[in-house]
């Protein structure tokens, strides 16, 4: 079925009501801390206070022989028990060497490299006990010099034997000589510097396991917080612990929240699974939200200089950008690809410019492992180029929108020049419904009734692009991946009609098993009731890849069309027998199965009861039951787009910056529940205006102390911080998935803090400002109108 | 030391030690994991419950200074058959959650504010949902599920 007629059935486009709200309002949901096994033990894990340090000695005899400990493992006993954690992906320097991949064990060995790094695994009969015997736990260390600054990096002290001068790698990508050459024809040079604030992901359920052992069945079950429990089990069996896959069993059931943060293998995972052994007891282990801040994965940390070469009428000739990011302490799962391919393949934005080049060097440093968070390289991207696109108009005295009209790809398919292939799209329709629904002619007579009273208004445009629907297996594995990218679907047809999907996807609020039944429901005729959706457990869905890039409609879901194919050719079969017809006369619409020019008919029902009790059947060539399973693999990314346009007011006496208005308008190809694309839309942009206004992780750069390590210190958006938003879509279907979708989970935080900002500084023009960076609290934005001013 | 309260208007009686927290009874020893743990901070408000007809943030109060008290959870708060309390309904119906997480403290932060201020304006349910964090929906629907939840608790 082609995304044009699928579009078109019942449900496809219908805001239904989400299937899975009543447990979660009624406090039946099971999150991981939810669920208490038989004889439970509990673990905490001795963390260091030390940004680097050798450990001279761990002493746990005072903490062993404390009431209720079980046992205490520290990073020697694991020696020669496992491999450390990997890394997903391999990135190599321009001459052909890979990057430098220093050993990440599960717990540390003779030194520790950021503040919580752990050290010892604490297990005891309750938590409390647990707690108080990780107190007790000696450790003497000789304390290093730090660093947290990617600025300071090459220069300061080395983390790793295996990674001199803390290089992590050098990536390039693009001709460079024939940038040079375009800046060298160039009528004006826009050149711009950047920091991309550091984030922490904060989704509100922290990361929670519990592993468990069976000496009688010889299997490991790990329930743990994770959006992609198949590749959780994969890396755990075949990378670290040599276990057989078969004995692993990996349930992520309610999740909490992950953008990102819960996609990784985290060492705890990994001890708690082999300590269930070791212990033979299940053991649950909950992070303490100030655990979080100092342990999960953050998002960010560039450090970037840009330069845009343009003809004398602001036609983009070629863009040169270097970047400087920083991996942190060590290599999180996907860390290396984050500010690589995920990056700089994203930087010709929705614009023709003929020619990039691109250099990244990824450092190490004395700080939690920076990984993936939503949107992951493509917000870096974006806020890099739409900064520098707004610079360019201002430099050359074109409007925001005008520098981007001028610059706008107008036909697809459009090869840029960094690898990428756009399918479809449509910028300038995407721009204009934005500023119609902006009210951009009204925006003078705002500026004036603000300024009225003494305020400064600002507008700011951002014009964003992403790569979603990760990924071609083939094309991500020639890049550096060290896994498939595909998903996996299956559709269980039961005797009386109903139907149980099993994804490889997992959703974590993204509201799968409501958008997924939509899909099913709409393909076979029966109601979205009658469709069950299973996800996150390795014991029952038969594989999959998980939940990230959003990823999970375009791949997920065409997983889930190619099952549907495969039942419905074998439906049409049953029912072809059953009408006695040829199968080829067979039509199958709105559940009932007809044959062309005849008034036959049988349902859906009555073909699924036929498949399972088969006495009219053709048992010679065909077998029973109605199951089918498909894998997807994609053949190329999707390409969700859009405009925001975003209005501010600054009160230059405070510094103090509102968000008035912000508009959104994003092609995310077909919708299949709005109500639920909205809400991820909602969501995206709070935390990417977060980004833009409030949220900032800062270390102590002498000392690598954490500074925000608590939601007292570290600002994340609350209620009344932001205002609503408008939101638009246009459509232009994808045109390489069955469905025609594109993905709609990461957008609002991509495409969002460049249009802040560019606000911020439209606003402050007028005083002189011309650098700023996120996030634009009071007392920046005070200091930047003080700066200029002096 | 014995603590004794009315959860969700069940008489329960339970054996702690002096410095266990309200949220700790609920979901260890009552087993009503409804209540949610987000923090260690009193930020989040994941664990937000109405003591004797206030909302309150169960992580932070001991069990003890609830001796005698009238708890609500989120537990309690749909009818006996299963049909939901209006503001979850509204909840639902306005698509104000997506994790669930923080969904439990949201719901019973606007049930405690529309018994208070039935009309409160969007503005002023933004300002009383402060001390709860969503991480999920950028608030704009939880603000609209709380105003269409109190009107249909104003018209029930």
């Amino acid at each position: 079925m082609g995304a044009s007629d699928f579009s078109n059935l019942p449900h496809i486009g219908e805001s239904v009501r989400r299937k899975e709200d009543y447990r979660f309002l009624t406090g039946a949901g099971q999150y991981t801390d939810d669920i208490t096994m038989q004889a439970q033990s509990y673990a905490v894990f001795v963390r260091s206070p030390h940004a680097h340090a050798v450990i001279k000695s761990i002493d746990i005899s005072a903490a062993s022989a404390m009431p209720g400990v079980v046992r205490i493992f520290i990073g020697k006993d694991l020696e020669g028990k496992m491999g450390g954690l990997p890394c997903g992906w391999l990135i190599n320097n321009p001459d052909g060497t890979p990057m430098n991949e220093p050993p990440h064990p599960v717990l540390a060995l003779g030194k520790v490299r950021h503040v919580g790094d752990q050290l010892a695994m604490v297990i005891a009969d309750t938590l409390e006990q647990a707690k108080n015997a990780a107190e007790a736990v000696q450790v003497d260390y000789d304390v290093l010099p730090a660093v947290v600054d990617v600025r300071d990096a090459a220069t300061g002290p080395q983390l790793h034997d295996a990674a001199p001068n803390n290089k992590c790698y050098k990536w390039v990508l693009g001709d460079k000589a024939n940038v040079d050459a375009a800046f060298a024809n160039a009528a004006h040079v826009t050149k711009l510097d950047l920091i991309n604030n550091r984030l922490v992901p904060n989704a509100m359920e922290p990361r929670v396991a519990i592993g468990n052992y069976s000496r009688a069945t010889e299997e490991y079950v790990l329930y743990v917080s994770n959006q992609n429990p198949h590749v959780e089990r994969l890396l755990m069996t075949a990378f670290v612990l040599g276990l057989p896959e078969h004995k692993v069993r990996v349930i992520a059931p309610d999740v909490g929240g992950g953008f990102g943060s819960k996609i990784y293998l985290y060492a705890e995972d990994v001890a708690l699974t082999w300590a269930a052994k070791e212990v033979n007891r299940s053991i649950k282990w909950t992070c303490e939200r100030s655990e979080s801040f100092l342990t999960d994965a953050h998002g960010r940390d560039h450090v970037s200089h840009a330069e845009m070469a343009m003809d004398k009428d602001g036609k983009f000739l070629g863009m040169r950008v270097h970047t400087h990011a920083n991996l942190g302490a060590y290599l999180s799962t996907f860390s290396t690809a984050v500010p690589t391919i995920l990056y700089a393949t994203l930087l010709a934005g929705q614009y023709t410019c003929p020619q990039i080049y691109v250099e990244v060097d990824s450092w190490f440093t004395n700080t939690a492992p920076v990984d993936a968070y939503r949107g992951a390289g493509r917000p870096e991207a974006t806020y890099l180029l739409e900064r520098l696109v707004s610079r360019c108009g201002w430099e050359l005295g074109l409007s925001q929108d005008e520098i981007r009209k001028r610059n706008f790809i107008n036909s697809w398919p459009y090869q840029t020049p960094v690898a990428l292939q756009y399918d479809s799209g449509d910028y300038i329709g995407c721009m204009t419904k934005a500023q119609d629904m902006a009210d951009v002619a009204g925006f003078p007579g705002r500026k004036s009734a603000s300024a009225a009273k003494g305020l400064l208004r600002g507008i700011g445009y951002s014009s964003y692009i992403e790569a979603c629907g990760i990924a071609p297996s083939n094309i991500a594995g020639a890049l550096g991946a060290r896994a498939g990218l595909f998903e996996c679907g299956e559709i269980r047809v039961h005797p009386t009609g109903s139907v149980t999907v099993f994804t490889g996807s997992h959703s974590h609020g993204q509201g799968h098993e409501t958008t997924f039944a939509q899909v099913v429901a709409a393909r076979l005729g029966v109601s979205v009731d009658a469709v069950d959706v299973v996800h996150g457990d390795t014991g029952r869905v038969p594989f999959g890849m998980g939940t990230y890039g959003s990823r999970s409609i375009s791949v997920g879901g065409a997983a889930i069309m190619k099952a549907l194919d495969k039942i419905e050719t074998k439906a049409k079969k049953i029912a072809a027998h059953l009408m006695e017809s040829s199968d080829a006369d067979v039509e199958f619409a709105n559940g009932e199965f007809t044959v062309k020019g005849t008034d036959k008919k049988v349902t859906f029902g009555q073909v699924a009861l036929t498949a399972y009790v088969p006495h009219n059947y053709p048992l010679d060539k065909l077998e029973p039951g109605l199951n089918e399973t498909a894998f997807y693999d994609p053949t190329n990314f999707t390409f969700p787009a859009g405009t925001y346009i975003c209005e501010v007011e600054i009160d230059p006496a405070t510094g103090v910056t509102r968000v008035e208005k912000f508009t959104a308008v994003d092609d995310f190809g077909t919708i299949i529940n709005p109500m639920i694309v909205e809400g991820q839309v909602h969501g995206g942009l709070v935390q990417g205006i977060g980004q833009a206004m409030m949220e900032n992780c800062v270390y102590d750069r002498e000392t690598g102390q954490l500074l925000t390590g608590s939601f007292m210190d570290y600002a994340m958006p609350r209620a009344d911080d932001f205002p609503d938003f408008l939101i638009g879509n246009i459509c232009t279907p994808c045109t390489h998935n069955p469905l025609g979708t594109k993905g709609c989970g990461e957008a609002g935080a991509i495409g969002s803090p460049p249009a802040v900002i560019n606000a911020v500084l439209d606003a402050l023009h007028g005083l002189g400002v011309k650098e700023f960076d996120m996030p634009a609290t009071p007392h920046r934005v005070w200091e930047a109108i003080q700066a200029a001013k002096a | 030391m014995q603590v004794q309260m009315k959860v969700n208007n069940r008489q329960v009686s339970v054996d702690v030690p002096p410095h266990t927290l309200l949220v700790q009874v609920l979901r260890e020893h009552l087993h009503m994991t409804g209540t949610h743990v987000g923090c260690d901070t009193a930020q989040c408000g994941a664990c937000t419950v109405i003591k004797d007809g206030h909302a309150i943030k169960s992580c932070n109060i001991l069990a003890a200074q609830a001796d005698g008290a009238e708890i609500t959870t989120i537990e309690g708060i749909a009818a006996a058959d299963g049909t939901m309390h209006p503001m979850q309904a509204a909840f639902k119906e306005c698509h104000g959650l997506q994790c669930g997480f923080c969904t439990p403290g949201m719901v019973l932060s606007a049930i405690d504010l529309c018994a208070k201020h039935p009309n409160a304006s969007a503005a002023e349910v933004r300002t009383h949902l402060e001390g709860n964090m969503c991480r999920c929906t950028g608030y704009q629907n939880i603000v609209k599920a709380v105003q269409q939840g109190a009107a249909a608790m104003a018209s029930a």
